[in-house]
């Protein structure tokens, strides 16, 4: 018990640590960096609260693909981000007063709510024991019946912005030569080759 | 002293508003903000799961992979726009979208 206390203390340490850092770091490729680390980091908060497949998916998901994709984008474009970064003091009184009053709306509600122990006993999709059924197998026992129009509309979206960023990044770049399959299946020999009868000593 | 649900949903708060300030400060740098969403939408999925696990209930970790989902969609398609958007402009300073005029 203790030791579940000290990881999650360590955890949310260096969770919300990292994501100050990515909204403070002067170099965007640290801040994706820190972005990283977050991620991690909360993966291990999920496997703290017993969601190991969510956990390892995060990892997997935002980590391997989200994070990387900035990271990509980050270093090809190329722009001076030092002067983005004009205007930061300027912006510090508002989004700090903002912030303080979110956190003062957030604290209010954390401590008045109280959550009735009957709450926990009328759930729609109760959690098996972890002893009985792993969670990936619990999850998957609800997702693929009550969820399954939702989990394909899921994919369906997935689909839409592979389709979507696609679209929008393909270009046809000027002056390169392609390989077009019809013009090649459709040369003959009559087309490519021209047959000459030369005279001896004479030339073309 | 046990980790109870208060302690998670501290985090998740603590972290939602770090990407909403995030959001505030760097206002003109596109790829800071879509990191701050992406802060935002961890948070969310943190309360998600702390809910699921404190309440014991199946659902909360369902929706958490939707958020997911839709979190890993947006990222895909906000940075194809960001480098269409460069490719045409040159910047991605936010004061200079400025072509539909809203």
């Amino acid at each position: 018990m203790v030791l579940t206390s000290l990881f999650f203390y360590l955890f949310a340490t260096i969770t919300v640590a990292s994501a100050f850092m990515v909204i403070a770091a002067r170099n965007p490729v640290h801040s994706v960096f820190f972005l990283i680390l977050a991620f991690f980091n909360s993966a291990g908060l999920f496997m703290l609260a017993g969601a190991e497949f969510l956990a390892l998916l995060l990892v997997v998901v935002y980590v391997g693909a989200v994070a990387v994709l900035f990271l990509f984008v980050v270093m090809m474009l190329d722009v001076d981000f030092a002067e983005l970064r004009q205007g930061f003091l300027q912006y510090l009184p508002v989004g700090a007063l903002v912030a303080i009053i979110l956190v003062l709306e957030l604290a209010l509600i954390l401590g008045a709510t109280v959550i009735d122990a009957d709450v926990a006993l009328d759930t729609g999709m109760p959690m098996p024991p972890l002893e009985e059924i792993s969670n990936i197998e619990a999850l998957g026992l609800v997702l693929y019946t009550d969820y399954v129009y939702f989990f394909q509309a899921a994919g369906l979206i997935l689909l839409v912005a592979m389709v979507g960023a696609i679209v929008l990044t393909l270009r046809q770049r000027e002056g390169v030569k392609r390989q077009v399959i019809s013009v090649q299946n459709a040369r003959t020999p009559d087309a490519a080759i021209e047959v000459v009868k030369v005279k001896s000593g004479q030339g073309l | 002293m046990a980790i109870g649900l208060g302690h998670y949903l501290t985090v998740g708060a603590i972290l939602f508003t770090l990407g909403v300030f995030g959001i505030f400060i760097n206002r003109k740098n596109v790829i800071v903000i879509l990191m701050s969403i992406e802060l935002i939408l961890l948070a969310v999925n943190l309360n998600l799961v702390a809910f699921s696990f404190y309440l014991q209930d199946m659902a909360g970790q369902i929706f958490a992979l939707f958020i997911l989902t839709v979190a890993a969609a947006e990222a895909a398609i906000g940075l194809a726009i960001l480098v269409v958007f460069f490719r045409n402009r040159g910047t991605i300073a936010v004061e200079d979208i400025n072509m539909m005029k809203g």
